[in-house]
């Protein structure tokens, strides 16, 4: 069933993808295309947002997604405000609560947050009238690498529906997994999710999606295979005993992209851990898609931008 | 002076009451209760049909916050607020600045009642110096100045050994120590109950078998010692399972369990609202079949009382992002609504069950004075409204703090008027009482 079109979402944040219906996800990937041809013209600007103040507020360091973030502004011409502030001196300074209350009181139009603690947008979203766009809280969800990751997926494979997508690594402590789920299950795919038992959040069937610790049944036939970041200091927390036994157990090696789909397309939100979750034949070979994802995140991150801006109350971005 | 309450409805489980009687108090003291008692000479009260007279509730699990943490609650507003809520009765915690691990700081809390002149207050002293796990408080010094039980509560006791000398030594006095059952590796960063909701919203979990470990240590040293083991705020099904089978091997185990976790799931983790951090407490409030459990322990008797747990912390220091913040609501005001309309107005419980979970056990687990209607017992009298509505807010809350999660709920059945020592306290507005 195609989703009734729409032409704005209904809440004035991104938190996560949690709250976003089929439609409104749709919404914005179909927006993300029309987003994407302005990243092709020789003039990579258009008017969308300009007088639009956005603030990019950072507690936790992430090149990859401020940056993008910050083209996708520049590129809808808003004027845009990079904050970063370490979490270390959040401990002696100001509370999150009062940064808020001084960054409204400078009126924005969104705020970018990216911070450590699940749940740190929702405290924003009810202290800020401005729109909140969740960069990444905690352990709770990333919306934005979800939805750039469903638009590279839908960009090869035409559909979400249907598809078999597996997820593999460590799932208990990432955002992106969480928000990969609602998008994905949303949508209609099929979704395994794989890891050792240490790293699989409770419940996780209760997701709806099927959750296997032997790789080779969750990348059996699969269409898509994303792998999750191990952090290295998970081994402290006896989550599994050494970073060869993870490669030896969970690691995406040729050996076992050949159980899949043969397109399969395989992703990674990055920063990668070669020789970890995923062998360097693997990422660089001609199955993977982490370049294009990179690339896309511009084009969805402007839809995002625009869309909760406004989006048709403004001239057409294209 | 003598007072006599007149009607309602008179229930002492301690002494099998159950029925339409009078009350009669001389001074500070309880006399008769009867019938057809004369009226001459003594100030008659009316009770209304359908109010309860019952023995003062006591609350054995507050943080009373003084010494040290005046800007969270005092002697004075926590007994104010203990009062509304028809407590005639607390036992403080001793996680103060500093710890209440001696004589001076019994004292000290005891003055400040005293001053305060509200509800009587019974302080619990540290089991350990300083709450810090190595040597043992001066337990004899801190029963002697006026503790009734000891607890290293906010943390589990540090060790094995150190519980087993607590229990060993406690047993002594004849005062229980009182555990925060809890695991602390297991429990490690955990901020919520390790189920489904905290998955969902990405929060680090604790699961119910890290407060179950806690209670089977405990049951074990009790046997071992044949010393008094009271658990604290028990939430999880498994440690509901090691009472009962603790109890049924005649161990000397008791347990409490609170209005939040009879009440709430993990559920409202996500709503009404979202990492709200007037959901976050020590134990975290459990997963359905959890909270189901705890009732079915508090109607087959196997949960000897209720009391709040009742941590109030500052608004500033909740209104920060959900890992951040402290543990702990108030529960002082909300526990005599909350236990009506969801236990006895909801068919699980009747009204005699309810005053024996939070008058009758609780003064007996602690082995306090009150608890009871019986002839020279202190006049410690809480008047109970069970139908009438009310709807709390947190900024009405006498406590100093409003940290709860319960502000705008209707709920059926309130306190009418509290009477500490034959003095009324409070009484409710609300009410069809004049005291
Ligand atoms: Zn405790």
């Amino acid at each position: 069933m195609t989703p009734a079109a729409i032409t704005a979402l209904r809440h004035k944040d991104l938190l996560g993808i949690a709250d976003l219906a089929a439609d409104e996800i749709s919404l914005v990937l179909d927006t993300a295309e029309a987003m994407k041809e302005i990243g092709s013209r020789p003039i990579k600007k258009v008017p969308a947002l300009r007088g639009k103040t956005i603030v990019n507020l950072f507690f936790e360091p992430s090149t990859r997604t401020r940056t993008s973030f910050e083209i996708a502004e520049k590129r809808l011409s808003a004027d845009t405000l990079n904050i970063a502030i370490s979490s270390s001196s959040v401990v002696k300074g100001e509370t999150l609560a009062d940064t808020a209350l001084n960054l409204e009181a400078m009126n924005p139009d969104m705020i970018v947050l990216r911070h450590s603690s699940s749940g740190a947008c929702h405290l924003l979203a009810r202290i800020c009238r401005s729109a909140i766009i969740n960069a990444g809280d905690g352990m709770h969800e990333h919306p934005t690498q979800a939805l750039l990751d469903a638009f590279t997926i839908r960009e090869r494979k035409k559909r979400l529906a249907g598809l078999k997508v597996a997820i593999v690594g460590d799932l208990l402590h990432s955002r992106v997994l969480r928000s990969n789920i609602h998008l994905l299950t949303k949508m209609g795919a099929e979704v395994w999710v794989c890891g050792p038992p240490t790293l699989i959040p409770t419940e996780i069937r209760r997701f709806g999606v099927r959750a296997t610790s032997v790789v080779e049944e969750a990348v059996r036939d699969a269409d898509v295979i994303m792998l999750l970041r191990i952090q290295l200091e998970r081994m402290e927390g006896a989550f599994f005993p050494s970073l060869r036994e993870y490669f030896n157990v969970f690691g995406m090696t040729e050996k076992r992209l050949e159980l899949a789909s043969p397109d399969v397309m395989i992703m990674h939100p990055g920063p990668m851990n070669r020789g970890v979750e995923i062998a360097s034949e693997v990422a660089d070979g001609p199955y993977s898609v982490i370049l294009d994802q990179v690339h896309n995140g511009v084009a969805v991150r402007m839809a995002v931008l625009y869309l909760l801006a406004g989006g048709s109350e403004h001239e057409a971005a294209a | 002076m003598k007072r006599l309450l007149k009607g309602g409805r008179v229930i002492d489980p301690g002494n099998g009451i159950d029925g339409m009687h009078d009350v009669l108090i001389d001074g500070d003291r309880i006399v008769r209760v009867g019938r057809d008692i004369p009226v001459e000479g003594v100030t008659v009260v009316e009770v209304p049909d359908g109010y309860v007279v019952c023995p003062g509730l006591i609350d054995i699990h507050v943080h009373l916050r003084e010494p040290g943490q005046e800007h969270k609650e005092t002697v004075a507003s926590g007994t104010a607020s203990a009062v509304a809520g028809g407590f005639t009765a607390v036992a403080c915690m001793p996680n103060t600045t500093p710890v209440n691990d001696n004589a001076n700081v019994t004292a000290y809390i005891l003055a400040k009642a005293a001053e305060a002149g509200l509800a009587r207050v019974y302080p619990i002293g540290a089991v350990s110096r300083g709450s810090k796990g190595e040597l043992l408080a001066d337990i004899a010094e801190l029963k002697a100045a006026g503790c009734v039980a000891i607890t290293d509560d906010g943390h589990p006791t540090a060790s094995a050994l150190l519980l087993r000398r607590a229990l060993e030594y406690a047993g002594m006095f004849g005062i229980p120590v009182i555990e925060h059952c809890e695991d602390q590796s297991l429990k490690g960063d955990g901020v919520a109950h390790e189920g489904f909701h905290a998955a969902s919203l990405g929060l680090r979990g604790i699961p119910g078998a890290c407060e179950a470990l806690g209670v089977e240590r405990g049951v074990l040293l009790a046997e071992l010692t044949g010393s008094h083991f009271h658990v604290a705020h028990m939430s999880a099904r498994a440690s509901l399972r090691a009472v009962r089978k603790a109890k049924e091997a005649g161990i000397r185990v008791t347990c409490e369990v609170t209005p939040h976790h009879f009440t709430l799931t993990d559920e409202s983790l996500l709503t009404p609202v979202a990492y709200d951090t007037n959901t976050k407490m020590n134990p975290p409030l459990r997963e359905a079949a959890d909270r189901d459990a705890i009732l079915g322990g508090i109607v087959d008797g196997s949960v000897d009382l209720i009391a709040t747990d009742h941590a109030p912390h500052h608004y500033d220091e909740k209104n920060v992002e959900f890992d951040r913040a402290p543990f702990g609501i108030v529960g002082l005001e909300t526990a005599v609504p909350l236990s009506l309309d969801r236990l006895v107005h909801s068919g699980l419980i009747r009204l005699p069950r309810l005053v024996e979970l939070m008058a009758t056990n609780p003064a007996r687990v602690l082995n306090l004075p009150g608890g009871t209607l019986s002839e020279g017992a202190p006049a410690d009298i809480t008047i109970l409204a069970p139908d009438l509505k009310v709807r709390i807010v947190a900024n009405a809350l006498r406590s100093r703090s409003k940290n709860m999660p319960f502000d705008g709920w209707e709920l059926r059945g309130s306190v009418a008027a509290t009477m500490v020592g034959g003095r009324p306290v409070f009484v409710n507005p609300e009410a069809s009482i004049r005291l």
